[in-house]
């Protein structure tokens, strides 16, 4: 029990910072680039990881002694892809504005690399409460991130934040932040600060 | 029998698993059907009031009209007709669909009363790629179909896109969508406007 809770923590946290997989691990890049022009459409894409992550981790974890080694991968997609798909079709149901807004990075989730790695590095190695707990700080730690660099990219491009007028009136949009090399230069910009932090660490 | 014992062996999992999942999503399919078919009739609705301004109302004019595609297949469709507020006929619009570049695309055309000019299209589902076939919506792509004759429309990769013509240049680096978009609307204008004629409606 004294071991399990720091383990547990330290899991936890990993996903946060230590091992955050768009800051440390470079990954799930697409989505980081792709859906962070706003914050709404970044925070939905965010759920819809965790949602995906936690029960694709649940299922390998709960079926990774039967897992055959080379078809391992194989279980993982078609476990992910099933998830993907029942958020997919959540969005369209009830949130048909944010499903139209988001397009075809909802389906794309089933390639996100943090998923199928998460999945593959831990829950079919780990236990059940271990494996919840990963896809929560992974799922999270992503989350804030795509917010993080949504929220920049928003605010420069709009004035807005989460749609809602933030800035001084003789502020003029920067119409660049909304376009893929806001992207590319914010995430670039966040990348060096978090290793300027790291390395001060 | 070896071979069945080792394969069954080997995928029992993978076999069980597919069927479970299947179910899931058919289950969750099922569940969800009709809303997300009230939120597509919402969004067909706003659309095609976005393509005809000055309609009060729409209407089906021809439920299930049958047209054939390129491939020979029958797809259905449902013809709305557009109403203004004096209660007459200002357009007619429909839902056509063809395979793009990703996927098929569904588009939600419209037409004037007597089916000689196309009002324009709006993309009702698309599955293009981002950044590339995605640019149909944009106004470059799309203002050039409003006003262009209910004719065979033709794609070219270079030509002035603000003449209104049958002429429909295409996206640079999304001509394989572009094409698409023109060929589903070849496939389906010359159609509508026999149609909406069999029927008297125009």
């Amino acid at each position: 029990m004294t071991t399990a809770q720091p383990q547990l923590g330290h899991t936890f946290i990993a996903g946060l910072w230590k091992e955050n997989p768009v800051f440390r691990l470079l990954l799930g890049m697409c989505p980081t680039l792709a859906v962070t022009a706003a914050v709404k459409p970044a925070f939905t894409m965010g759920l819809c990881v965790i949602f995906v992550m936690i029960c694709s981790n649940i299922v390998v974890s709960l079926m990774r002694h039967l897992l055959k080694p080379h078809l391992r991968i194989l279980m993982f997609t078609l476990t992910i892809a099933t998830f993907v798909t029942i958020a997919d079709l959540f969005l369209k149901a009830f949130q048909p504005v944010m499903s139209d807004t988001l397009g075809p990075y909802v389906p794309l989730i089933i390639v996100n690399c943090i998923i199928i790695c998460r999945a593959e590095a831990c829950a079919s190695k780990n236990g059940l409460i271990i494996s919840i707990v990963d896809a929560v700080g992974m799922g999270i730690g992503f989350t804030v991130v795509l917010c993080v660099l949504a929220s920049i990219r928003e605010l420069l491009s709009t004035g807005k934040i989460f749609e809602i007028p933030v800035m001084f009136d003789s502020f003029v949009p920067w119409a660049a932040m909304a376009m893929p090399v806001g992207a590319f230069i914010t995430l670039g910009l966040l990348l060096g600060l978090v290793n300027i932090i790291s390395k001060q660490n | 029998m070896l071979k069945i014992k080792h394969f069954a062996e080997q995928s029992w999992l993978l076999i069980v698993s597919s069927f479970i999942f299947g179910l899931l999503i058919a289950v969750t399919y099922a569940s969800w059907k009709p809303r997300i078919d009230q939120n597509e009739k919402d969004k067909l609705s706003s659309l095609m009031s976005a393509l005809i301004t000055d309609a009060d109302s729409f209407h089906p004019a021809i439920k299930n009209a049958d047209i054939i595609s390129s491939k020979g297949k029958i797809l259905k469709t449902d013809i709305y007709k557009a109403i203004d507020t004096n209660n007459q006929t200002i357009g007619f619009a429909f839902i056509a669909v063809g395979p793009g570049f990703a996927d098929k695309i569904k588009l939600v055309i419209a037409v004037d009363s007597n089916c000689e000019n196309i009002f324009g299209f709006k993309v009702l589902a698309s599955n293009e790629t981002p950044g590339f076939g995605s640019k149909i919506t944009e106004d470059y792509y799309a203002n050039q179909f409003e006003l262009a004759p209910v004719a065979k429309l033709q794609l070219s990769k270079t030509g002035i896109p603000e003449k209104i013509d049958s002429q429909i240049v295409a996206i640079s680096g999304a001509t394989v969508t572009s094409d698409a978009v023109v060929k589903i609307f070849n496939n389906y204008i010359i159609q509508i406007k026999e149609k909406l004629q069999a029927e008297g409606l125009i």
